[in-house]
């Protein structure tokens, strides 16, 4: 408004407008630690290009590589930058042993890799921070459980409990549902074998607030326990949950590619990057080294460029836990 | 047996080239593992492949797929009495863990193979009776003439009835109830390397039976076998590459070029006793993952449609590189029964598929579950995938479920696919054994891999006679005429025979075996 107001009024007296909130947050010290680094300028560009990419696959990827009608086997093994004689597609990335073009698949596959991603540290997020909230703030048995489980989940390599927890809810369901329901199974795998670390954070930030002043001014006043929980402590315990979050989601992308590579994630009909590269892995040594090469380097520098801005808003948000 | 003279020479030889090669390790791979070293209750080819190191059998394949006396050195048919086999026991022969072999062990093997647990007993089905005539003979009758009977013992391993009853084992493992027991982890045979130790799924380690009862008769230059299952095709390869292990059973098709061109390795090719097919439950009423709630595989246009879409010469040239034999009939060229005219492979059309697909009435295509093993033949989850988008092209969505092969046949064996891929070879060279297995009613004892549904009196009865008939020519008609009622229904989707390639250390002496059982007894070292 005020910068309207100035490009209009040109002979006006200087006076100092208030600054806008963009300008307020150009100004601000996440900007300014941004602007000096050019290694997270450059993390996030590639995030926002994957992003993008990832986003706007369907309009960007000549090809969908989940829709088994348009894979021409014919096609298979084409090297990059090479137009197929029979089809007469073009192959940027090359193809794959089904014909399946690499760089199709790869923005497809990112899809997923970030669905999961995401969901899988949202689902964590919720689910720690509630039981965090609820263990903190009540104490006694609940307490005492909850930690316990989580203590004897953190035994365990998450890896290893997604793997536990993916077969497990694959047994209970009929075998009609296993293909559709193969990327929810996925998060809720990855989710629940991640929530420990929320909940440990969250109880101890609550551990903290429960006892200042605020909070027991709450209680004299007689509000319930539930608008005490949600309306006066979340708000403060969050920023710790955003940063393991951010940091959580390469893990989560990591996870999910483990799992695919390991062969009991994304069926190779629905392929995510860790698919990708146990299919590539295949052609190591017999020279289709795009198939295993392409979704490699898009694993890496997604998890890479993630990780980075994860790091960085750690210390930015929360410099004591540098 | 054999002439003193002779034996001596062999002795001497023997022992001559047990010094020269007393300390040779030798490290194998391939992509799976034996299911179980229970011998008698899984009939599949990688747990044979472990069982021959360990056991016997009375009549076995050697590496050119003859026919060769094993812990049997004579067998004939009884005189005047054409239903009863007798075979002879070889004399002085001992369990590796010091039990001699009788005639009673033999026939309690027998017996144990035909248990209902058992895998194997599809092969023994013509038996009434198995007896022990003395200590060295043994006698098997049959219900009916059974001229082929002695095919049917080639991977009929002998074990110790003292041992199996001193650790509770008298019946086989029930593998699809996934049951544990004694014999699943421990082995006693008579053949000619010993179970040091086992990890199943990660490394077997066999040492040779010195006292093994053919030590002079073959090379037996191994002195220790270490046996390390490797799922991850680069993996195993790379592990040749690096020197790692010495014999990969199973080259991946990528990587032959690869490995050929490699300095100090060779590889061995040859035709594989077994063909891959797609197999479809036509029988339920309705499919368990269809979204139909009818059975579209009933129909013998859907089926014709799926072949007909199912382009096996273009998954020859892009999945396998050359490295199969297109199939229009599920039997390998060597088999009795085989006609090159069955076998052509249809012209791909997936114009026309469409039409039966819409006079069958599914013109809007229907979804299905195509189970598959990812680890048990050549390229079998790539095979799968290539069907699911030629299925695509005529409206069939399909759901692939790749996974390992011990999941996959449990679950199979419980009847719980719609549509799925399997491989089958052939041991006893005739067409009986695949009617008998794959075509003939899913009963109590015949058709125990009949997962179709499929049953038809002629088909069973044919199926029957021809395990009885001993005239050859009346025979042959039977089974050419079985294969023209099966050709006709389209009872399966044959894709191709598999070709076989070994690879190895390029200094040993080792030719591929058709039944991709290698018998290590035979193994040479060049020196």
């Amino acid at each position: 408004m005020s910068q309207d107001v100035q490009t209009r009024n040109d002979t006006a007296p200087v006076v100092p407008p208030k600054p806008s909130k963009w300008r307020t947050f150009l100004d601000s010290d996440i900007v300014y630690s941004w602007k000096r680094q050019p290694v997270v300028i450059l993390a996030t560009l590639v995030t926002l290009v994957m992003f993008a990419a990832a986003l706007f696959a369907p309009w960007i990827a000549p090809q969908n590589p989940f829709d088994p009608r348009q894979l021409e086997l014919i096609d298979a093994f084409a090297p990059p930058m090479t137009t197929s004689d029979f089809t007469g597609n073009f192959y940027l990335l090359g193809s794959d042993s089904q014909g399946r073009d690499v760089f199709s698949a790869i923005l497809y596959g990112s899809r997923i890799s970030l669905l999961v991603g995401f969901a899988a540290v949202i689902f964590a997020l919720v689910l720690g921070t509630a039981l965090g909230l609820l263990a903190g703030f009540r104490g006694g048995w609940r307490d005492a459980l909850i930690m316990r489980i989580a203590d004897v989940q953190l035994t365990f390599p998450s890896i290893l409990m997604a793997l536990l927890i993916f077969g497990v809810i694959r047994g209970f369901l009929p075998r009609s549902m296993h293909a559709e329901v193969a990327i929810i199974v996925l998060i809720i795998a990855i989710g629940l074998s991640d929530w420990v670390q929320y909940a440990r954070a969250v109880r101890g930030a609550t551990m903290v607030e429960k006892s200042k002043e605020y909070v027991q001014a709450a209680r004299v006043i007689g509000l319930p326990a539930r608008k005490i929980l949600f309306q006066h402590i979340l708000p403060n315990v969050l920023r710790p949950v955003l940063v393991i979050g951010t940091i959580g989601l390469a893990l989560a992308i990591i996870a999910e590619a483990t799992l695919s590579f390991l062969g009991v994630g994304m069926p190779a009909t629905q392929p995510s990057l860790g698919t990708l590269i146990r299919v590539g892995q295949d052609y190591m040594f017999s020279g289709e080294w795009w198939i295993l090469l392409f979704p490699g380097m898009a694993l890496l520098l997604l998890a890479l460029s993630v990780n980075l801005l994860g790091d960085w808003l750690r210390d930015v948000l929360n410099p004591k836990l540098r | 047996m054999l002439p003193k003279k002779t034996l001596l020479a062999t002795a001497v030889i023997g022992a001559m080239l047990a010094t020269a090669a007393n300390a040779e390790t030798l490290r194998w791979t391939r992509s799976a593992d034996s299911l179980t070293m229970d011998p008698h209750s899984q009939n599949e080819g990688p747990t044979h492949s472990v069982n021959h190191q360990i056991f016997d059998t009375l009549i076995y394949q050697d590496m050119d797929v003859e026919y060769q006396p094993g812990l049997a050195t004579e067998w004939s048919v009884k005189e005047d009495e054409p239903t009863v086999w007798v075979f002879k026991i070889r004399e002085g022969v001992t369990f590796h863990e010091g039990q001699s072999l009788t005639a009673d062990d033999v026939v309690f093997s027998i017996n144990r193979a035909r248990h209902e647990n058992s895998d194997m007993r599809g092969l023994l089905t013509s038996i009434a009776e198995v007896r022990a005539v003395d200590d060295y003979t043994v006698e098997v009758e049959t219900s009916e003439p059974n001229p082929l009977l002695p095919n049917n013992f080639t991977n009929l391993f002998i074990m110790s009835r003292e041992w199996a009853e001193e650790h509770g084992v008298e019946e086989p493992q029930n593998y699809a109830a996934g049951e544990e027991t004694y014999a699943v982890r421990n082995a006693n045979g008579t053949g000619p390397f010993r179970v040091e130790s086992r990890e199943p799924d990660v490394r077997t380690v066999f040492v040779r039976n010195d006292d093994y009862w053919g030590i002079d008769h073959y090379p037996m230059e191994i002195s220790r076998l270490v046996f390390t299952p490797i799922e991850s095709a680069s993996t195993r390869v790379a592990a040749l590459l690096s020197g790692e292990v010495d014999f990969l059973q199973e080259t991946p098709v990528q990587d032959i070029e690869r490995l050929a061109e490699a300095d100090g390795i060779k590889n061995e090719q040859g035709a594989e006793n077994r063909t891959i097919f797609l197999g479809m439950d036509m029988g339920s009423a309705e499919l368990r993952t269809a979204d139909t709630d009818d059975n579209p595989f009933a129909d013998r246009r859907v089926r014709e449609a799926i072949n007909l879409a199912v382009d096996a010469n273009t998954i020859q040239r892009a999945v396998m590189r050359g490295n199969s034999q297109p199939a229009g009939m599920i039997a390998p060229p060597f088999v009795n029964g085989y006609s090159e005219e069955m076998d052509e492979v249809l012209e791909a059309d997936t114009a026309r598929a469409q039409e039966l697909m819409e006079e069958a009435g599914y013109g809007d295509g229907f979804r299905v579950t195509l189970n598959c093993p990812n680890d048990r033949y050549v390229n079998d989850e790539q095979i799968c995938q290539a069907v699911v988008s030629m299925l695509a092209r005529i409206g069939i969505t399909v759901d692939l479920e790749a996974q390992t092969r011990s999941l996959h046949f449990a679950e199979l064996a419980r009847e719980e696919y719609d549509f799925y891929l399997l491989g089958w070879g052939v041991p006893t060279m005739d067409s009986e054994y695949i009617f008998n297995y794959l075509y003939h009613t899913k009963d109590g004892d015949r058709g125990s891999w009949n997962f179709t549904g499929y049953s038809d009196e002629r088909i069973d009865e044919l199926t029957v006679a021809m395990g009885q008939e001993i005239d050859e020519e009346a025979r042959n008609e039977m089974i050419a005429e079985a294969w023209e009622i099966v050709h006709d229904e389209i009872l399966y989707i044959p894709i191709h025979h598999q070709m076989l390639t070994w690879s190895m250390r390029d200094d040993i002496d080792f030719q591929v075996q058709s039944e991709n059982t290698p018998h290590f007894k035979y193994l040479k070292f060049n020196q």
